[in-house]
């Protein structure tokens, strides 16, 4: 059984390479390779989860080690895997969720001529995924967070004939190239302090190492999750990354890639719980992303950038659980699956409304569409409750405990986390209220409304190839299509219930990350009742603001919040402000160091060696008899040198 | 001495010579690779005089090829069977010729260097042909004087100077033993063995003849001299020792003879015969090796010489002259390496550091070419002063990867030509990289290689010698070796920027397509390169097993 675990990474990649490799001969057939290949990966995910839950609880991790990758001295790093419950809950997560946005993109992209390339890439993303979520050592690891890094650059850009989209490309592995460097300079650390990078050792020598070199290492991983994951201050990234096509944005931009920080914080669960201080950064780092991201999710018209911005805030809560330690990595994980479902049907609902709507993506211009795209409704509809945390479905369960978990923190900060995980709470159920209402209630704006200019390009150019009509003319997607966003929504409903209901999650997952209940000031029955009314009162604004009252169609000015939330709260001006400008100066100023300087030192040893050079070559006269006499005196020194070596 | 003792000497040594001269005993399998090689050399000289004007060129050459690679299996033979190891290794011929591991090893690259060497010399693509006559790179006819109506007869017929296959032959015979001498006589001969061959392929270009001229009158000139001082050194230490074996003067340096020649007795082991014959033996071995400050006939000469025989003397000789300078200092004077370790320092920093600097302003690529190579002779001498079992090995790892490379450069030289020749100028190879990319690509490796950069045979090559000399405790000799070596990475790469980074001109030269010959010689270079660059280990080995001098 252990043999399996490389064949859950190899079905993919072979996938990535033939399909990249494979020229356009595989034109009409590559999307069903990919989508194949990737389930193929599901299914043996599958029967190896099957074989796991075989085996009593202490005795489910498993290891296949290939090769020794890297052997010099002291230096081994291996080609091996490690799936335990950990992995094998991100296994099953990455390529479940993974297939069915294969699936889906085959209809998605059906009139894109390079839909090869899209799966072949989408292939590749599974696989670094895995790979990330299966090594068994921080450099193989870190393989796989490149991987995806790559794989997320190549689909955010994959319309690259937009400048926007090759933008964002860019921007994407700028800002993640930040959050790599940390996780290098983290392996490199393990290094040093542990003389191993495998988590075999590292997490064995953990307790032994002093705490300031723990936080150092923790505050590094936490830098890489930060960049992974888009939380503040890395977070940059995320919004313009909803350039990618659709299921790309509902992959990796929502369900998988970017919870790959909570799971290297919660794999590296051992040197965190050895850094308080490291893990109170986290805790804020979470908490500031929550509310960040909400804010931004409240002011954005874009229906994919409102979905980024609570993608971004639900990491946050995520992230937050992650950093309360052992009271929280189990919620921390269960709120990623669960936001996995939810957040990857959302977005594939928002992909279904824009492919009946032209493209469109601005909010603004849907309204009324229920009646249009029944199954999309619904399903966005369960989506939608699941994430406010609508009692008995999956976000009620997940968010809910890591609410209690905030306040189980204790003390000051306890009270201080629960307050805001409860605000964030309230934000959610309003910012998704509002989209639901603008999407799919109210009047008709698009019967009015201008569409969209050839100038103006959306989101999404393959509009063009699917045949864009001055008049949208909203319809029910494709079964194709429809069908992952019914099992999606089936898991939105129910895999919380599932998970919750008799601690089934917290027991399978805790002999790896550990669990301890926390001391909460207050009983869970009255969180939940106060997340039920703050929900409520979310509900409630929204559907005063966009339920009762018509939505214009332009948006209106806005208060000063909502410019800088619909900016999204000026990151990028802080960016370019601090980052660009400073980078500017620091690089003129290194540029005038440089010539003044070193090429002044540089130079000056030419021009002095050149000058030396040519002199010397003057003794080279042609003469022979010059020649001679330096030979002579050559002949004379070095007998005289002989001489007095000797005397002295 | 007193008159009575001279007479004794006299009579009993004479009476006991005349009748008992015992007959040598020469081991002729061992040293036969010499005497094919020199054989073959008379072959050739009879080929010259009985064999008619067209047969001579293809008979010449196939029989240089096969005498050479006859030697060579022979070399090869030799050392499977064990010479070139410590235990079986000896002094052949009446202690005159070593056939140790070192010996075989130099032999062996000498040998290859020389098959490689005739193949840029039978090169006859080249040249515009004269009528119906391909020619190659040397004189019509070498004995016309330049500009004259023979001359121009000559060259109309068509004639072309086929002695030189015999003369290179004579030459690598000479080298063979060179390396390989193991008293101070035999040394001599070798020498000029080998020497005149050369000065007299020097004066035998096809083109720019009295350049060719000067140069060969100039090496000759030079040669004389620096083979005055090496003969002169010979005498003083034979005063000083009392015999010209390499043994027997190491014995009396290192103490051992007590029993004191008679005759010798006003001389012999006094200290500064030996100091002052050593400084002058080694004055004209680092003539041949082109050290500063002995070194100012190697511009001029190679410049002026037929380039592939450049290419030869550059690779060959310095093998040669090194493996001899090696079996000096490590088996004659190894008692006195305190005495010349610190003057062959000097002689290496400024070797380096000279070659290097004095490059920087060349503008002809073949003398750009002749100070890289005292560059390199500065690099082999750090190694030479190791003193260590490491320090020889890595110098004939480097020798190895040294000759073939330049071999391979001298011959791209060879294709760069416009009307009036090859285009040795600098200024004319700008642009080359548009022009002929493939060419400058594989003179690009050739300079990267020259300049040490990681992953060539030059990196290997430089690490192994300055490796060997940091662990004998030349630190700061290899400190300033590496800064020498950053200096000459200048102008090396600066051709490269010249070929590549600048438009080509108008008038500029055009590459040859040379003959498969030619090619041979330029792809040996590369791979030579690219294998010892990437993979050394094995010839590293190699180098090591063959790394131990017999006494």
């Amino acid at each position: 059984m252990d043999n399996l675990i490389a064949l859950l990474i190899a079905a993919p990649l072979l996938g990535a390479a033939v399909l990249l490799c494979g020229g356009r001969a595989l034109d009409r057939v590559g999307h069903w390779l990919g989508t194949v290949l990737a389930a193929a990966s599901f299914v043996i995910g599958a029967v190896l989860f099957v074989d796991m839950l075989g085996k009593g609880a202490d005795a489910r991790t498993m290891h296949q080690h290939l090769f020794t990758w890297v052997p010099v001295a002291g230096f081994k790093a291996d080609m091996g895997f490690q799936l335990d419950q950990l992995s094998m809950t991100f296994v099953l997560l990455i390529s479940g969720v993974g297939t069915l946005i294969h699936l889906y993109s085959v209809g998605y992209m059906a009139h894109d001529e390079r839909r090869r390339r899209f799966f072949g890439y989408l292939n590749l993303f599974l696989a670094a995924m895995l790979l990330l979520v299966l090594a068994d050592n921080y450099l193989l690891l870190y393989m796989g967070w490149e991987g995806v890094g790559l794989a997320s650059y190549l689909l955010i850009g994959f319309w690259q004939h937009k400048p926007s989209a090759a933008t964002a490309a860019k921007k994407a592995f700028l800002v993640n190239r930040v959050g790599d460097m940390g996780l290098s300079i983290a392996i490199m650390l393990m290094f040093t302090t542990f003389g191993t990078f495998a988590f075999g050792g590292v997490f064995g020598a953990a307790d032994g190492a002093s705490e300031g070199k723990l936080t150092a290492i923790s505050l590094m991983l936490l830098l890489a999750a930060c960049g992974k994951s888009a939380q503040v201050p890395l977070q940059s990234w995320l919004g313009d990354a909803m350039e990618g096509p659709t299921p790309v944005s509902a992959l990796i931009h929502a369900a998988t890639m970017v919870t790959a920080g909570v799971y290297l914080i919660t794999r590296s669960s051992a040197v965190f719980n050895g850094a308080p201080n490291a893990q109170l950064v986290v805790v804020v780092v979470g908490a500031v992303t929550l509310i960040f991201g909400a804010i931004v999710g409240c002011a954005k018209d874009d229906i994919k950038k409102s979905l980024a911005g609570s993608t971004m805030s639900q990491i946050g809560y995520m992230i937050l659980a992650a950093g309360l330690g052992p009271i929280g990595y189990v919620f921390a994980i269960m709120h990623l699956v669960t936001h996995g479902f939810f957040k990857a049907g959302l977005f594939l609902g928002a992909g279904s409304v824009m492919h009946g709507m032209n493209d469109e993506v601005d909010m603004r211009k849907y309204g009324g569409l229920r009646r249009y795209m029944p199954v999309t409704f619904v399903t966005f509809g369960l989506g939608y409750l699941a994430i406010i945390g609508f009692p008995g479905l999956s976000g009620f369960f997940s968010k809910d405990k890591i609410i209690e978990a905030a306040f189980a923190k204790g003390g000051t900060e306890g009270w201080i986390l629960g307050a805001v995980t409860l605000l964030g709470a309230a934000i959610t159920a309003y910012y998704m209220t509002r989209m639901m209402l603008m999407t799919f209630f109210g009047e008709e704006r698009w019967r009015h409304a201008e569409t969209r200019s050839p100038d103006a390009p959306s989101a999404e150019p393959a509009a063009a190839g699917r045949g864009a009509h001055d008049e949208p003319h909203p319809h029910e997607s494709p079964w194709i299509m429809t069908i992952p966003m019914i099992v999606l929504a089936v898991g939105s409903v129910g895999a919380g219930a599932f998970f919750g209901i008799g601690n089934r999650f917290l027991n399978w997952l805790e002999p790896v990350t550990g669990h301890s209940e926390g001391h909460s000031p207050v009983s869970a029955g009255v969180v939940t009742t106060a997340t039920i009314v703050l929900l409520l009162v979310g509900v409630g604004i929204a559907y005063l603001q966009y339920g009762r009252r018509p939505v214009p169609a332009v948006a209106p000015r806005g208060s000063l919040l909502t410019r800088a939330a619909r900016r999204d709260l000026l990151q990028d001006d802080f960016n370019h402000v601090v980052l660009v400008r400073g980078g500017e100066h620091l690089t003129r100023s290194l540029v005038y160091v440089d010539h003044s300087l070193v090429d002044g030192v540089v130079n000056g040893t030419a021009a002095s060696f050149g000058g030396l050079s040519g002199r010397l070559r003057k003794v080279q006269n042609g003469y022979a008899r010059s020649y001679a006499l330096s030979m002579f005196g050559g002949t004379a020194v070095v007998v005289a040198a002989t001489l007095l070596m000797r005397a002295v | 001495m007193s008159a009575p003792a001279v007479h004794s000497l006299w009579t009993t040594t004479a009476a006991d010579s005349i009748g008992s001269i015992p007959s040598p005993h020469i081991e002729y399998g061992q040293l036969s690779p010499v005497l094919i090689v020199a054989g073959v050399a008379m072959l050739g000289v009879l080929f010259e005089a009985f064999l008619p004007r067209k047969a001579r060129y293809h008979s010449q050459v196939i029989l240089a090829v096969l005498g050479l690679a006859a030697a060579f299996a022979v070399v090869v033979a030799l050392a499977a069977d064990g010479y070139g190891s410590a235990s079986k290794a000896h002094i052949a011929a009446e202690g005159a010729v070593a056939v140790d591991g070192p010996a075989l090893f130099l032999q062996g690259v000498i040998l290859l260097t020389a098959i490689v060497a005739v193949f840029t010399f039978a090169e006859r693509r080249l040249d515009p042909a004269a009528g119906s006559h391909r020619v190659d790179s040397f004189a019509a006819e070498a004995a016309a004087v330049p500009g004259s109506d023979a001359e121009k007869d000559a060259t109309r017929a068509g004639f072309t100077t086929t002695e030189v296959f015999p003369l290179l032959m004579f030459a690598v015979a000479g080298m063979l033993v060179f390396p390989a001498a193991n008293d101070l006589l035999t040394l001599f001969v070798a020498l000029e063995v080998f020497s005149l061959p050369l000065y007299l392929l020097c004066a035998v270009a096809r083109r720019k003849r009295l350049m060719s001229q000067e140069a060969a009158v100039k090496y000759f000139l030079l040669g004389a001299f620096s083979s005055a001082f090496l003969l002169f050194g010979i005498a003083l230490l034979y005063g000083y020792a009392g015999t010209v074996t390499y043994a027997g003067i190491a014995d009396v340096v290192d103490g051992t003879v007590r029993n004191v020649d008679p005759a010798l007795a006003g001389t012999m082991g006094n200290d500064a015969l030996l100091l002052i014959g050593g400084g002058m033996l080694l004055t004209g071995l680092l003539f041949k090796v082109g050290a500063v400050p002995f070194h100012m006939w190697t511009p001029d000469v190679y410049q002026g010489a037929p380039t592939p025989v450049t290419g030869f003397m550059a690779a060959a000789t310095k093998v040669a002259a090194f493996g001899a300078l090696l079996r000096l200092l490590y088996v004659v004077l190894p008692g006195m390496t305190w005495d010349w370790r610190p003057v062959m320092w000097g002689v290496a920093i400024i070797t380096m550091v000279g070659g290097a600097i004095v490059a920087i302003t060349q503008t002809d690529i073949k003398r750009l070419l002749a100070y890289s190579s005292i560059a390199h002779a500065g690099f082999l001498l750090a190694g030479v002063i190791a003193a260590s079992p490491d320090g020889i090995s890595s110098v004939l790892f480097y020798l190895v990867v040294y000759s073939f490379v330049t071999l391979g450069a001298f011959a791209v030289v060879t294709l760069v030509r416009d009307a009036g020749g090859e285009a040795t100028h600098l200024s004319k190879w700008a642009g080359l990289g548009r022009r002929s990319p493939l060419v400058a690509a594989v003179f690009a490796i050739f300079l990267l290689a020259f300049a040490g950069i990681p992953l060539t045979s030059g990196f290997s090559g430089k690490f192994a010698v300055f490796k060997a000399a940091a662990a004998g405790g030349a630190v700061p000799l290899v400190v300033i070796g590496v800064i020498a070596s950053a200096i000459a990475a200048f102008f090396y790469i600066r051709v490269i920027v010249l070929m590549f980074f600048s438009e080509p001109r108008a008038d500029g030269p055009t590459v040859a397509v040379p003959s498969p010959l030619t090619m041979v010689t330029i792809g040996v270079g590369v791979a030579v390169v690219l294998v010892f660059g990437i993979a050394p280990q094995y010839f590293l080995d190699l180098a090591s097993q063959a790394g131990t001098f017999a006494r």
